[in-house]
């Protein structure tokens, strides 16, 4: 597949290829607003694609939620370590 | 459907600062940003699709070349299994309480899901309809005051016959007037020259009889007693001679 030139810089993720990803990562915008900026592109993206529509399904809140939980169980690991069944895995 | 809820509350409490927060603030910026657009796109009928609930489609179509259908699932098995055994996830107390709520949850989804669904979607549809019935007055409203507006233009076209008539009403009223000045003049002028008509013939009268009553007088004093008596005697012979004569005629 011959594609046109793109730039690095304004391709997507899902495009860059394996061994561009260094190259690719240091074209990001790490300052604090683009970090926000970012942050709620994503968001602004998520909400449009799962919440923001005429007839949305349970799918938008759920993986929230769900995504939520995931986050939540990582930050405790820690201390759920302790409740582990098996010493040696 | 819980979005559809979502959607229909976070439009209206635009201001809460609890669950629907952050939502509400997406939903803030997203009109902001499409304000210098209008008229503002439709929204997509249909979400992103997700599969039992939690997992996007995109998932499911990315591993498909490479593994087919059943792909996604041994994945999930796979990461399962080997979290459990591994126990990355611990079962503990909180799983337990965890798959109840789960259960439940599920089950208050599959049992009520469609008609909360419907709720939302005819509480949306009533809005729209209100929004569409509002905008719908408001092109009639519109469309009536551009016929009413071609109706005055074309009112004004005959607006010449109505100045044509007025001028003419005007025209009389003068006419009118200038005619009744003209006769009072002519009157006052009249009786003015009537006047003096009157006082010359006043006049002469006047001289005539004075000179008459003057005449006389100086005829009366002018005749002396002589004069007096040889007219009286003379009458008295005229007389005479009269009755002699219509004495004589009344006998023949």
């Amino acid at each position: 597949m011959a594609d046109k030139p793109v730039a690095l810089a304004q391709k997507r993720l899902m495009d860059v290829k394996l061994g561009e990803l260094p190259s690719w990562f240091g074209t990001r915008d790490f300052t604090p607003n683009g970090l926000i900026g970012s942050v709620r592109g994503g968001y602004e993206r998520y909400y449009n694609k799962y919440i923001n529509v005429r007839k949305g399904g349970i799918g938008g809140v759920a993986m929230f939620l769900a995504g939520y939980i995931a986050l939540s169980y990582l930050w405790e690991y820690d201390h759920i370590k302790h409740d582990r069944w098996r010493k040696y895995h | 459907m819980l979005s559809r809820l979502v959607l229909v509350s976070g439009h209206t409490l635009k201001n809460s600062g609890s669950f629907g927060a952050c939502l509400v603030q997406a939903s803030r910026s997203f009109h902001q940003s499409s304000q210098s657009l209008a008229p503002v796109p439709p929204l997509p009928e249909k979400g992103g699709k997700v599969r039992h609930g939690i997992f996007p489609e995109e998932l499911f179509t990315l591993l498909y070349p490479k593994t087919g259908v059943t792909g996604p699932y041994m994945l999930g098995t796979g990461l399962l299994l080997y979290m459990l055994s591994k126990e990355i996830y611990v079962i503990n107390h909180e799983t337990f309480a965890a798959a109840s709520i789960g259960a439940v949850v599920i089950y208050g989804i599959k049992k009520f899901g469609p008609s909360v669904a419907a709720f939302a979607d005819k509480i949306n549809e009533d809005k729209v309809a209100k929004a569409q019935e509002v905008k719908d007055q408001a092109m009639a409203s519109l469309t009536q005051g551009i016929e009413d507006e071609k109706k005055e233009q074309w009112r004004v076209e005959g607006r010449h016959m109505l100045f044509d008539a007025k001028r003419n009403n005007v025209a009389m009223l003068l006419e009118t007037n200038y005619r009744e000045r003209l006769h009072m003049v002519t009157n006052e002028v009249k009786k003015r020259l009537d006047y003096q008509v009157e006082l010359q013939n006043l006049h002469r009268r006047m001289e005539q009889e004075h000179m008459v009553n003057w005449v006389e007088q100086s005829v009366i004093k002018s005749i002396t007693p002589l004069q007096e008596k040889e007219s009286i005697a003379k009458c008295i012979a005229d007389l005479k001679v009269l009755a002699k004569a219509t004495q004589a005629r009344a006998t023949v």
